[in-house]
Order: structure tokens, then C-alpha cells, then sequence
């Protein structure tokens, strides 16, 4: 793509054979690998499929500033939300510097993501009755999600390392931690059906306080050696949800511990240096709304550097000491986490070693400033660092979108077709290598893009198709370069194989040169626009990069076959590259005029 | 074959071709003849802004609506108290444009409208837009536009040189000038979709022009070693002898989106694929012009400026003065005639021209083997 280069040609030319055999195998490959992955169509941008887009702009009233940071952050927290919804296809980003666009494609409740993408998050302090890496065994033996939680800390941006560094520690610290030695075989069980347990005793206990309650329950009898198996419906099922759950997989991220309530446990996943630990979550001890404050500090007398410090509210002060000290109580089985819930994520699990009653508290860890700032603006504002107001709520149905995507798609067929036509009307035989290219790049282009859909999320909009049918241009243009240069070789005077190779450097030379321009355009329109907008300068830029693979590695591979040919070498009538017809100057080198239309230049090697 | 083709052979061989470069001045003035239009169409008439632009709603009802774009009008403009601007689609259903309302009033008049064309308000779609949101799109657009002309000059004169980045940046500004008139003229609604379909000019317009260039990069190569040619000579032959590439690369750039243009957006009524490529059609033709009558001619004006272009002139026309007095014109600079296999493969043409005259007419043309 970069600036032509000279002189790196001859391997490739020497081989043609092996170049089509090598893009012939990339694209089995990767057809492969789109049905085995089972995404075979392109995922549809919601002009397509349909739904709510909703355009939001940020105010700056609550005293932070619109910056890039909070926006992101936004951004992040929006895209949780309302992919906790249930859809893992609606986008959240940002347009420019303080608008942010939330596209939910429909099968949504467009309303109620309305709704929620503004609102306040629900951010809840849960206790973490068992965690472990995701992708670790299924079945959370005793054993295993024990070793799990006591050894990595869950949680690495928020907190803390095993070596204490994500200690909460109360500025009132009212008692140390003796720590209650609980029966070493089963810490995890035990916990975990404990809390249960409780639970299921404080049925559908919707409040805070009553499932504060039911921690302090679990609390209440510590030692209290329960069997292992489970007897309550409840408890069995949310621990074979546990069991269950892969928070490696987007899908069951985005579902996992959504629309949980807060006074009952749940499932939930959360990150922790690149690796996703899924967690057992006792009943929300303490709400985020309780939270009167939280801000990013940077330590300067201790070794902590950055960290977070809340304050609660009074009634909040009270559950959050209750929690800590219930939890701090299990410091030694490493029973002591709690998790720092947000809409259904957990974003941070410090653990606790002495219970805080002071209504104040600092996590401490390994915090960036950037991540102890995050984690104080999610605790503050209970999410969102900017309030936002909605601007535009655009539906387009799907029978709209359906309907301009068929209208596209006949216009890109008649496209085609009138461009298959003048190709052979022009080029004759020749069109034949044209259209197969053409095809390989077609292909090429649906499989991409269908494997980019949920590789990157890209989604195919209208503009995207626009932009396909487009490019349908852009890749005959360069066939058009190499065609003509190979004609002007034939009116000098060369035979075929010789003009065919002679041709090739010069128009590849042209072919990377203007191609390289296409891809600046489509690059910095991609880079510096947004939404649509960007969806076809994508297009763009990928068929571009297609069109130069294509080229390299087939259309010029294909013509160096195809000089052997004795249609095309004796430049028959119908080949597009006879040297009479072109008006090549006599003398004429051919040797072998006798030879009759040979069997026709259909490309073995095409599909 | 083809009569195109015989064509494409005599216009490689310089047996015809047009002077561009010579009658540069003609295409220079019509192209700023076609952009003092395009601008004084844009200070008088204004661009049409879409919606997207100045904020509104739309309403798409279903298809088979009883209610006539006259009978909408009115209802639209009862609902909302604004003037409204009403299109049937293709499909039969009515689109319903209402400028200069905002987010709150919008359900209520989607509510009267619904009952006003006795429709389900359910079915009714609407389609709100701020004009933030299509002002945020073209100050994005103006952002890469800036943005890429920036690169494009700094990668054309490194590929090329900066007389050539100049002479293209000069043939998009124009290209992308001659749209907005055509717009601007026509009355054609800006949508963000044209603005899709102009930034996309950028790329395309530069193809045919950075083809012309390489050619005539390769084919200047060695020009002070000759005495035959001038620069500008050799920059009509390259013209010339990238026409046929020209035309064909243009007319299948074209055909897809008149396809679109034509088939897809005429079918269906306005729409965004209808925006696009009506901008890309434009933006296409206006591009493949400017490639072959401005930018190289341009790049011509700029080199002929050189000390050593003007020293080459010099040489050219003593040589053919000379040649000229000696009444023999095809022996003149045989010399330089086997290093120039490319830029000068003609075999006849016109010849015993005045010297004096021949200054810019093709004078490739004069070469015999």
C-alpha cells in the first residue's frame, strides 16, 4: 500500500501458479472460518436491521469538565448499559466532542434503553462469596475457587495484589482483624451457601437495608458447618449459573448478573489485567447512591500513590462497616472481598482487613491516576461522569432499511452488469480475467466482512453498501492500468508473454500509487469522522487493500498463465489482445497463426 | 477489433491527440468561467440544507397511504405549524420533512399526524434530528478534508514532486468547488450523505490524475538528455497516451454509481444512497476533467517555469528551427529517439509544420522509424 517500490518482482512473476494456489487457499480459509464461526452474513448496522438511534450531548453543570476522558467513560458505562439490555449489537460512541450516539438495533425495548442510557447507573458493594478466572474448570470445587481467590486479585485496576496493597482500611478502624478461622477444607462452600442461605430466608427482600440484613445473617454464624449440597431450588440454580458462566465469552458477559436484584446474590464477570473472573455475589450490602463522595488522590506521605477515597452517607456508613467487618472476619480463607458493582459488572474487588465504621474510606492499589479517577467518577456519580441530555431519536424500521438495501443491491448488480458489459465489449477475452478477479474480490470482500462483524463490530449500513458498490470502480480501475499497459506492450511490437510481464512493474507501480491515494482518503475519513460516515470510509479503505491483494496475487498471476495460452499468445480475434486489432505495428512476430480458437481462457483455477 | 481500440493504438502512437497543454488557456478559462458559476451559484442561491442541517423531524408513514402529498402537506403544516415539505418514495409511501422543531414537540405532532392520515401512530416513523448533528458531520468533514489534502500534498510531492502535489491539489479544490456549485445551482438538498459522497471524491479524483502523473514521471525521466521535446510535449503525450486508460477507468467508476444513482435512488425516491451517489457522479466527472485538462496542463506551466525546461526549449526549438531550415524534420533529434521508446513510439503524423508554430502541437507526432 505504501509508496511503490521497484525491483521486488520476480519471484512472484516467475511462479504465477503458486500465487493463485496461495490465494485460492486464503480463501478457503477464511470461508472456512466464517461458516465455522457461523457468522455467514455481515452484521447489519442498524439503518439495515432497524431500531433506535439515539443522540445524546453532554452538559457540564455537575462541575466536571467535557473532556475526552469522561466521555469516554461515558461511553463505557452507557455501552454496558445498554448491552445489558440484552443486545450485544448496539454501539455507544462518541461524535465529536460532546455528543454521544447510541444506536440499539431493534428487538430492543427502544424506550426503556432510552431511558436507561441516561440515567444513573446502579452501582452496588456486593460481598464476593466465591471468584475465579474464567475459563477455569466449571464446577467450582471447593478446592479450586478457593485457591482462585485467595491467589490472584481479582480486580487489577481497581485493586489491589495479594500483597495487601488493596486493603481498605478505615480512617476509624475500630477493631483489627483477628480473623475467625473457619473450617479450612470447604471456605467456599461454606460461604457461598451460607449466603445463600440467607437469601433464601430474606426472599425477595428488594431493599438495601433487609438485604444487608441477610449478609449480616451469613455473618451471624460463621462457623456454622452446612453441607456442601445445596437443598434450596434457588441456591442450586444460581450455582450452576456459576458454574456455568464464561465470562470470557462477550455473550455471557454482557447477560451475567444484569437485571440482578440487589437483595439477592448473582452472578457477575469483571476484568482483571486482561483476564475475566466471574464472581459469586452475596445480596448488595451497600447502594451506590449511598456513596456521598469518591475522589482520586494521590498519596504523597504513604507508598500507595494514587487512590480512591469515599465517604459514605450516614445510613450507608453503617452497612459499609457492617460489610467490612463481617468480611474482614474472614481475611484468612480470603473470604474477604467485596465487589464494587456496576450495572452488572464488577469493576472492582478490593478486599478488606479491618471493618470501617467512619462512614470513610480509602482503596488503595496499584491505581494509573487514570484508573483511580474512573473508579472515582463511576463511585461519585454513580456512574456517568457528565449528565446528558437527549437530543435526536431517530427509528428507522427495518422495513426501510430492508428496502434501500435492496435497492442498493439491484443498483450494485445493474452496476455490475453494465461494468461486466463494457469490460467485454472493450476488452473482450481479457474481460473474462477481469470478472474473475472481480468475483475473487467480491468474495474476499463478503467474507471480510462478515468475519468483521464480530471481530470488530463492524456493521454493514447503508453507506457501507453504498460504499461496496463504489468500489466495484476502484478495482476495475486498476485492471484498466494493467490491461492497457500490457496493449501498449502489444503495439510496440512485443508478443504476448513478454508484454504481459513488461507490462506488469509499470502498472503496479501506478496501480500502488493510486491506490495509496484511495486508502489515504478512506483512512482519514475513517480515522476523523464518525457513525456513518465512518462505516463507508471503512468500506472504502478495506476494498482498496482487497483490490491491491487481488491484483498482486491474482489478476497478474492469472495473466501470466493465460499468455501461455494459445488464445490469448496468438492474440485471437476475441481475446481482447489482438495485435492487429490493437494496431501493432507491423512487423508482427507470430509464428503460430495456423492455431484455431483454442479452447476458450476460462481460468481453470476460478471456483 | 473494436474501433475504440484503433483509436487507443493511434492515440499511443501520437498519430492523433489533442493538444491539451497548447489549448490549456481555452480549458483554463472554462474551468474558471465553470467556478466563478459555481461560487456566485453559492453566494446568490446558498446550498439547500437538509434537515440534518437545521434541525427537524421526519415522518415516513407505511406504504398504500390513502392521503396525497397535498393532503400531508396540510395536515403537517396544522400539526406543527411549520412548513413541511412532503415527497412520495418509490415505494409509495410518503416522507415528511418538518424543519425547525424540536425533540419535545415532535411525539405531540406525530401523535395528530398519525391521526390526521388515520394511521397508527405505531407505523408512523419518526426521525428526529438536531442540527448539531449534521453540523458535527460536516465540521468532521471539513476536518479530514483539510486533513487529508495536507497528506495527499506531502505524499504527491514524494511520489512525484510539488509542482505535481500542487497541480492536483489545485485540480480537488476545483473538482470539490464545481460539486458544491452544481449543488449549490441546482438546489439540491445537502444531506449528510453528499457530504459522504464528496469526501469520497477526494480519493477518486486524484486516481486518474496520479495515473496521468506516473506516466508522465516515467516519461520525463531523461527529457534533458534530449532535444526533441520540450516538457510540455512530452506532458501531451502523456495525456494522450493515458486517455483510453482514462476514459475506461472513469466510465466504470461511473457506471456503478449511475447505477446507484439512477436505478437504486430514482426507484426509491430520496434517500441516502440517492445523496451519495449523485455527489459521487458529479464529483467523478468533474474529477476525470480536471485530471486531463487542468492538473497536467498545470504541472506543464509549473516545470516550463524551470531553468532547465527553459533551457531545453531553447534546444528544442534551435533543433527544430535548424531542422526546419534543412527541410528535413524526421531526421531531427533522431538521436534521442531510442531512449524515448515510450514517450515517443509514433510512427507517422503530421509533418513540415512551421517551426515556429509547432511550439505545443503535438510535436510527438512527428517521429518516423
Amino acid at each position: 500500500m505504501a509508496a511503490p517500490k521497484k525491483g521486488r518482482s520476480a519471484s512472484a512473476q516467475s511462479k504465477p501458479g503458486r500465487s493463485l494456489v496461495l490465494i485460492l487457499i486464503a480463501i478457503v480459509a477464511l470461508a472456512g472460518g466464517m461458516f465455522a464461526s457461523g457468522h455467514t452474513t455481515p452484521r447489519l448496522g442498524i439503518d439495515l436491521a432497524g431500531g433506535t438511534s439515539i443522540t445524546l450531548k453532554a452538559k457540564a453543570d455537575q462541575g466536571s469538565a467535557i473532556n475526552k476522558a469522561n466521555m469516554d467513560t461515558a461511553v463505557d458505562i452507557m455501552n454496558r448499559r445498554v448491552n445489558g439490555l440484552g443486545v450485544s449489537e448496539a454501539e455507544v460512541q462518541t461524535q465529536g466532542t460532546d455528543h454521544i450516539i447510541v444506536n440499539i438495533p431493534k428487538g430492543t425495548n427502544s424506550k426503556e434503553a432510552q431511558q436507561q442510557v441516561g440515567t444513573t447507573a446502579k452501582l452496588y458493594f456486593r460481598p464476593v462469596l466465591a471468584t475465579e478466572p474464567t475459563g477455569a474448570a466449571a464446577t467450582p470445587s471447593p478446592g479450586a475457587s478457593s485457591s482462585a481467590s485467595t491467589t490472584p486479585n481479582p480486580k487489577g485496576s481497581a485493586s489491589a495484589n495479594p500483597s495487601g496493597s488493596a486493603s481498605t482500611s478505615g480512617q476509624k478502624a475500630s477493631s483489627t482483624s483477628t480473623g475467625s478461622p473457619s473450617a479450612p477444607a470447604t471456605p467456599q462452600g461454606r460461604a457461598v451457601t451460607d449466603a445463600l442461605k440467607a437469601d433464601a430466608k430474606a426472599t425477595s427482600s428488594a431493599t438495601p437495608g433487609a438485604s444487608s440484613s441477610a449478609s449480616a445473617k451469613s455473618s451471624a454464624n460463621p462457623s456454622s458447618t452446612s453441607s456442601g449440597a445445596p437443598t434450596d431450588g434457588d441456591t442450586s440454580k444460581l450455582q450452576a449459573q456459576y458454574a456455568a458462566l464464561d465470562c470470557s465469552k462477550p455473550a455471557q458477559r454482557a447477560t451475567a448478573g444484569q437485571n440482578a436484584k440487589p437483595g439477592a446474590p448473582t452472578v457477575a464477570c469483571g476484568e482483571n489485567d486482561k483476564v475475566w473472573f466471574k464472581y459469586l455475589l452475596g445480596p448488595a450490602a451497600v447502594d451506590g447512591t449511598e456513596v456521598k463522595k469518591a475522589q482520586a488522590v494521590f498519596d504523597t506521605q504513604g507508598a500507595a500513590g494514587w487512590q480512591v477515597q469515599m465517604s459514605f452517607t450516614s445510613s450507608g456508613a453503617k452497612k459499609f462497616g457492617d460489610v467490612t467487618a463481617q468480611l474482614a472476619q474472614q481475611a484468612q480463607s480470603g473470604q474477604n472481598q467485596f465487589g464494587i458493582v456496576l450495572d452488572g459488572n464488577v469493576v472492582s474487588a478490593p478486599s478488606v482487613s479491618t471493618a470501617i465504621t467512619g462512614g470513610q474510606a480509602e482503596i488503595t492499589g496499584r491505581f494509573t491516576q487514570q484508573e483511580a479517577q474512573s473508579l472515582s467518577n463511576m463511585l461519585s456519580y454513580g456512574a456517568l461522569p457528565l449528565s446528558f441530555k437527549e437530543e435526536t431519536v431517530t427509528t428507522v424500521t427495518a422495513a426501510l432499511g430492508g428496502e434501500q438495501l435492496h435497492a442498493g443491491l439491484l443498483a450494485g448488480a445493474i452496476g455490475l452488469a453494465l461494468v461486466v458489459i463494457y469490460l467485454v465489449i472493450y476488452y473482450r477475452g481479457l474481460s473474462l480475467v477481469a470478472m474473475a478477479s472481480l468475483l475473487i474480490s467480491a468474495i474476499l470482500t463478503y467474507v471480510l466482512m462478515a468475519l468483521l462483524g464480530p471481530a470488530i463490530g463492524f456493521a454493514l449500513n447503508l453507506p457501507a453498501v453504498c460504499g461496496a458498490i463504489v468500489a466495484i470502480g476502484i478495482t476495475a480501475d486498476s485492471f484498466i492500468v494493467y490491461f492497457e499497459r500490457i496493449r501498449d506492450e502489444i503495439r510496440e511490437g512485443r508478443s504476448l508473454r513478454p508484454a504481459v510481464e513488461r507490462a506488469w512493474p509499470r502498472a503496479r507501480r501506478t496501480i500502488l500509487v493510486s491506490d495509496f491515494v484511495s486508502f489515504l482518503a478512506a483512512a482519514v475519513l475513517f480515522i476523523v469522522t464518525v457513525g456513518k460516515v465512518q462505516g463507508f470510509a471503512f468500506t472504502l479503505g478495506l476494498t482498496t487493500v482487497l483490490d491491491v491483494v487481488v491484483v498482486f496475487f491474482f489478476t497478474k498471476p492469472l495473466m501470466s498463465l493465460l499468455a501461455r495460452r494459445k488464445f490469448f499468445a496468438n492474440g485471437h480475434k476475441w481475446s481482447g489482445l489482438d495485435p492487429k486489432g490493437l494496431g501493432a505495428k507491423p512487423p508482427l512476430r507470430r509464428t503460430r497463426r495456423s492455431a484455431g480458437p483454442a479452447a476458450g481462457p476460462v481460468d481453470p483455477k476460478e471456483a | 477489433m473494436s474501433k475504440l481500440g484503433n483509436l487507443g493504438a493511434r492515440l499511443h502512437r501520437g498519430e492523433i491527440s489533442y493538444d491539451f497543454i497548447g489549448k490549456r488557456k481555452i480549458w483554463y478559462g472554462v474551468s474558471i468561467l465553470i467556478t466563478i458559476t459555481a461560487i456566485v451559484g453559492l453566494a446568490v442561491r446558498g446550498l439547500n440544507m437538509g434537515i440534518e442541517f437545521q434541525g427537524g423531524a421526519v415522518f415516513t408513514t407505511p406504504t398504500h397511504m390513502s392521503a396525497s402529498v397535498a393532503q400531508a402537506e396540510d395536515f403537517a403544516k396544522s400539526a406543527s405549524g411549520h412548513e413541511a415539505v412532503v415527497q412520495k418514495l418509490g415505494n409509495g409511501s410518503l416522507r415528511i420533512q418538518i424543519a425547525g422543531i424540536d425533540t419535545d414537540k415532535s411525539d405531540e405532532i406525530k401523535q395528530t399526524l398519525a391521526k390526521d392520515l388515520s394511521l397508527n401512530p405505531e407505523k408512523l416513523n419518526a426521525d428526529l434530528v438536531g442540527p448539531s448533528w449534521g453540523e458535527q458531520i460536516a465540521n468532521k468533514a471539513w476536518e479530514g478534508l483539510v486533513i487529508f489534502m495536507v497528506l495527499v500534498v506531502i505524499y504527491l510531492a514524494i511520489a512525484f514532486e510539488w509542482r505535481m502535489a500542487v497541480a492536483a491539489l489545485v485540480a480537488l479544490i476545483h473538482d470539490i468547488t464545481i460539486t458544491v456549485g452544481i449543488y449549490a445551482l441546482v438546489g439540491f438538498e445537502v444531506t449528510p450523505g453528499t457530504v459522504i459522497g464528496l469526501l469520497t471524491i477526494l480519493g477518486y479524483s486524484l486516481y486518474d490524475t496520479v495515473v496521468v502523473f506516473d506516466s508522465l514521471k516515467e516519461q520525463t525521466k531523461d527529457i534533458t538528455k534530449q532535444t526533441r521535446f520540450t516538457y510540455s510535449d512530452i506532458a501531451n503525450q502523456s495525456i494522450n497516451g493515458t486517455l483510453v486508460r482514462s476514459i475506461n477507468t472513469t466510465v466504470v467508476a461511473l457506471l456503478p454509481v449511475a447505477g446507484l444513482l439512477f436505478i437504486g435512488g430514482g426507484f426509491l425516491g430520496a434517500g441516502t444512497l440517492n445523496d451519495i451517489s449523485l455527489s459521487l457522479f458529479v464529483g467523478l466527472a468533474a474529477g476525470a476533467y480536471s485530471s486531463i485538462f487542468i492538473a497536467t496542463p498545470l504541472v506543464a506551466d509549473l516545470k516550463e517555469r524551470e531553468p532547465a525546461m527553459k533551457a531545453l526549449r531553447k534546444r528544442v526549438m534551435a533543433k527544430r528551427a535548424q531542422a526546419g531550415a534543412e527541410g528535413d524534420p524526421a531526421e531531427a533529434g533522431s538521436g534521442a529517439g531510442d531512449e524515448y521508446d515510450d514517450a515517443a513510439p509514433a510512427v507517422v503524423g503530421p509533418r513540415n509544420q512551421p517551426a515556429t508554430r509547432n511550439r505545443g502541437r503535438g510535436r510527438s507526432t512527428g517521429k518516423r522509424r
